[in-house]
């Protein structure tokens, strides 16, 4: 019941949008002022700029477009892109399962703490990310003497990229789980548990159905910030090209040297993977709401 | 650190996912924050308080906080409006527009910065316009201002949103049947319900913005004293080797964001614990 | 002149008939309770009369005047939501004065009538209290002082009792009839509950299916339901197909249906029974302990009949054959409804509400 009381005013909120009776609502012309203003708004700052990319990516033309996208230096940071999301994603994703695991299904003492800790990544600014492991493992940090002894690189190469894009895109899996598991309970894993099944076989069966859109929501997020990293990944990588650049830093380097098109051109790359992470979101959210959507009807009498 | 007693649960693996939860966090969050801090205390008070009162360091802050605050306000104005158009109107396209609002979320920070910059330079679609006006958007603090709006947008309007979209249209019904007429029941009725939320989504906006780098240095035109961000001068001190300064800078920051995150995490609690009671 | 009049109201949401030509009439200081089903169009009505739905057709006026185009605000109409919509933001006193304000009234008075509202409420010493402060009964007090304060001329309350625990909302129903008798004020309460309706209103009006079905006083309409969704909706009846197999109503014509109460029923041994020879045979098919009585399903004939039986009445099990009385019945035919004696009965029976 509880969980079918959200949809429910939901349902009735849209349809109170649809037939609001006049002293609910503004006047026909307010209320198209207000729409203008919000549209203009977000015209301006978020459709005018992806117009922007892609009319400067093609500005030369299709040619030149595909030729910068083939360039060496820029299949080798797409490369290392994709390298560094395939260690960080799945990193943060095993971690976001056992923290929401342990805070979800536990009752223990400091919880709120450990909640505020987990959160912490997201209030420090990428750059900052970054220059924690350079004081750490950069060739005055702490441990620089020692790697340098062992000639193990983390700084200016692929294991100092990874690490900042682990800390930069550390919440985002743990904290889109934690809630959608929380408001679940515990019940359904008990019953499971009480029938006999083990650990793992009620983690598979009981618990990830229930959270896997979710789960793949926080992957898509953690996913869309790991490959567009660019201030921590910035101060860590180095800027060696063709070796230690991701897609952003190459997009920045392109663009240092007003070579403009080709810049637009790589970062076209990454406005498409922000449209697969949009489009991705918009298609969870269908897909929860119709299931909410079906819930409600089933709990009854809409009326 | 947090302490804990483990109820008696029948379910199991709290020993193992607590654990490596522990772990990982304290490897890759803890310890690597605790190093900047005590890389920090360790330059000595006079040596700190002189990297942090440099002239130019402040003119950062002052920069950066004043920026911040600005893009916030604005994100509060236009974010609220947007997230009210969203759930009380319907227009065409609607789920559209509802889709693009994440889309600071989704888009790598470096690339709005270059088509926010090629936008609003002097020969950029809107630059141009702005010209004759003598207002210079890029290269100049308002450059900043835009870039941060831009970084903002989804954390107003998702913190609001929900809020608007669970209010209890009775309350206005009761409002309008005891005669208040549109504008007396939005001011005195709705805003302050919605208020928490604006504060709370302002609040991460702000906290966000402090920190951008990606998005600010290419609009900024990085001029010391004029259009330098903090971000960006712990990155110059960085590049001259000068950790101890970027360490200092960077302190003083997290100080500020780690309060604003406290802040934040209150405000937030505290919504929610309206929105669930009567 | 009645003080509130409806012609012809009707209206649809998207095909969905909500009211269907509702008329009535309700005297000045009349307590009115609008009775039935779930989604029967009870709401819809009250929304109309507050001026917060627009009827599709007809018309509403107050005291002779049309209200049909004044807008909510200007009606002077107190209205109680179903879950109180207070305004959680502000303290008690804030939202009994909230109409007060929006009257430009002076501070002093505001803190009078305030003052006053929160006495007759109960509620005096709670005034600085926010809603989630206060427990359901308080809470509906609140928005009852919040709806009275203006003074309307019609108070409204949309199912008052739905959200309150079992055990205070009979507290509750006394004290609002009190206090709706002190007011003095005309009020028209919604409600699915035909207890509630019974045992608060002056009149009921029974709607279902976006129609008024009845109009009268709790005891009229129980004594001589219009229509059979009346009969059957009050009480637990029982629906007879054939009522000439009935001992004592084999007069009515071969295959009319009727509707029985249980309280029209008397089950048991011939000698327990009040008027053995009118009494009929019966075989029990179950017998379901109800806390305070029996009750008892008997077949007579092809029909089903549910009626009480006392607990300090001997048990009676499935299978026993038993004997039936049947007092009276609902005879149905053609939508109208007309009560039909026991022929062979001579003194006539007291109804038992």
């Amino acid at each position: 019941m509880a969980g079918a009381v959200p949809a429910v005013s939901a349902a009735r909120g849209q349809c109170a949008a649809v037939h609001a009776a006049d002293h609910l609502t503004e006047h026909a012309a307010v209320r198209w002022l207000l729409i203008g203003i919000a549209l203009l708004f977000l015209g301006l700052f978020l459709i005018l700029p992806l117009v922007t990319v892609f009319v400067e990516a093609f500005r030369k033309g299709a040619a030149l477009y595909f030729a910068a996208l083939r360039e060496k230096e820029a299949l080798a940071a797409i490369r290392l892109t994709l390298t560094t999301a395939a260690f960080a994603v799945p990193a943060n994703l095993i971690f976001g399962l056992a923290a929401a695991w342990a805070v979800s299904k536990f009752r223990f003492r400091g919880k709120q703490v450990l909640l505020t800790l987990i959160d912490l990544p997201f209030a420090v600014s990428p750059v900052i990310s970054g220059l924690v492991f350079v004081l750490l493992f950069g060739a005055r940090g702490w441990f620089g003497p020692w790697l340098s002894e062992h000639d193990v690189k983390i700084i200016f190469a692929l294991p100092g990229i990874v690490l900042a894009t682990v800390f930069v895109t550390f919440p985002f899996v743990a904290r889109e789980l934690i809630p959608l598991m929380q408001a679940q309970g515990v019940q359904e894993e008990e019953a499971a548990a009480t029938l006999g099944a083990s650990g793992w076989r009620i983690f598979w069966k009981v618990t990830l159905p229930n959270i896997k859109w979710g789960l793949l929501y926080g992957v898509i997020l953690c996913n869309a910030r790991a490959m567009g990293e660019f201030g921590a990944v910035s101060v860590v990588s180095g800027h060696v090209r063709g070796k230690t650049n991701t897609i952003p830093l190459h997009v920045q380097i392109l663009y240092n040297e007003y070579k403009f098109t080709a810049a637009f051109a790589v970062a076209s790359l990454l406005v498409l993977l922000a449209a697969v992470t949009l489009g991705v979101k918009s298609f969870i959210e269908w897909k929860h709401h119709q299931s909410a959507h079906t819930g409600a009807e089933e709990s009854g009498d809409p009326i | 650190m947090p302490t804990w007693r483990k109820s008696r649960s029948v379910l199991p693996g709290f020993g193992l996912s607590m654990g490596y939860t522990l772990v990982y966090l304290s490897l890759l969050v803890l310890i690597p924050l605790a190093a900047l801090f005590i890389k920090a205390s360790g330059l000595g008070w006079a040596a700190f308080w002189q990297t942090v009162t440099d002239a130019r360091v402040v003119a950062a802050y002052k920069l950066s906080f004043g920026a911040s605050l600005a893009a916030a306000l604005v994100n509060g104005v236009f974010g609220f409006l947007v997230a009210w158009v969203l759930v009380r109107y319907t227009f065409p396209g609607k789920k559209l527009v509802d889709a693009i609002v994440d889309l600071p979320f989704a888009l790598p920070t470096a690339v709005a910065g270059i088509a926010l910059t090629t936008l609003y330079a002097q020969n950029g679609w809107i630059g141009k316009l702005l010209v004759p006006l003598g207002i210079k958007s890029a290269y100049s603090p308002l450059g900043i201002i835009i870039a941060l709006t831009f970084i903002g947008i989804p954390f107003v309007v998702r913190t609001v949103q929900p809020v608007l979209q669970e209010l209890d249209r009775e309350t206005e019904e009761a409002a309008v049947s005891l005669g208040a007429y549109r504008t007396r029941t939005f001011v005195k009725v709705l805003l302050p319900q919605v208020l928490p939320a604006l504060i709370t989504g302002m609040a991460m906006a702000f906290a966000r913005a402090i920190g951008e780098y990606g998005s600010v240095v290419f609009i900024s035109g990085n001029m010391p004293f004029k259009t330098e961000i903090a971000p960006l001068l712990i990155m110059t001190k960085l590049e001259q080797f000068d950790y101890a300064g970027a360490t200092a800078i960077a302190a003083v920051m997290l100080i500020v964001s780690f309060v604003l995150l406290l802040v934040t995490n209150v405000l937030q609690a505290r919504t929610q614990r309206k929105l669930l009671a009567g | 002149m009645s003080h509130i009049e409806v012609r012809g109201l009707t209206k649809s949401f998207g095909g969905h008939l909500a009211a269907d030509g509702i008329s009535f009439a309700i005297g000045k200081g009349s307590l009115v309770g609008l009775l039935g089903p779930s989604g029967g169009g009870k709401t819809t009505v009250l929304r109309m009369l507050a001026g917060l739905e627009r009827p599709d057709s007809g018309d509403i006026t107050f005291e002779g005047v049309r209200v049909n185009d004044i807008p909510p605000q200007k009606r002077g109409i107190g209205l109680v939501f179903q879950n109180y919509a207070l305004f959680r933001h502000m303290n008690v006193f804030d939202n009994i004065a909230f109409g007060l304000t929006v009257q430009k009234r002076s501070k002093t008075y505001i803190r009078e009538r305030v003052g006053e509202l929160l006495e007759l409420t109960g509620l005096a010493g709670l005034a600085e209290r926010l809603p989630s402060q206060l427990s359901g009964g308080q809470r509906q007090r609140v928005a009852f002082a919040r709806a009275l304060a203006p003074q309307p001329q019609l108070l409204l309350l949309d199912e008052p009792f739905a959200a309150i625990d079992a055990k205070v909302r009979k507290e509750l129903r006394l004290w609002l009839r009190d206090m709706i008798d002190r007011v003095g004020i005309t009020t028209l309460f919604v409600t699915h509950d035909q207890e509630e309706a019974v045992e608060v209103a002056d009149e009921i009006m029974i709607v279902n299916r976006g129609r008024l079905e009845q109009k009268g006083s709790p005891e009229h309409i129980y004594g001589t339901p219009q229509t059979p969704f009346v009969a059957g909706f009050i009480g637990e009846s029982s629906r007879v197909e054939a009522v000439s197999e009935l001992h004592g109503f084999e007069h009515c014509h071969e295959g009319a249906k009727a509707i029985v109460r249980p309280e029209f029923i008397e089950i048991g041994s011939p000698r327990e029974l009040r008027l053995p020879s009118a009494s009929g045979q019966g075989i029990v098919k179950a017998v379901f302990f109800r806390g305070t009585h029996w009750q008892v399903e008997v077949e007579v004939g092809t029909n089903r009949l549910f009626g009480y039986r006392d607990l300090e009445q001997p048990a009676l099990h499935p299978g026993d054959a038993t004997h039936v009385l049947v007092h009276r019945a609902y005879l149905v035919s053609g939508g109208q409804v007309s009560v039909v004696e026991n022929r062979y009965k001579t003194d006539p029976m007291p109804v038992h509400i």
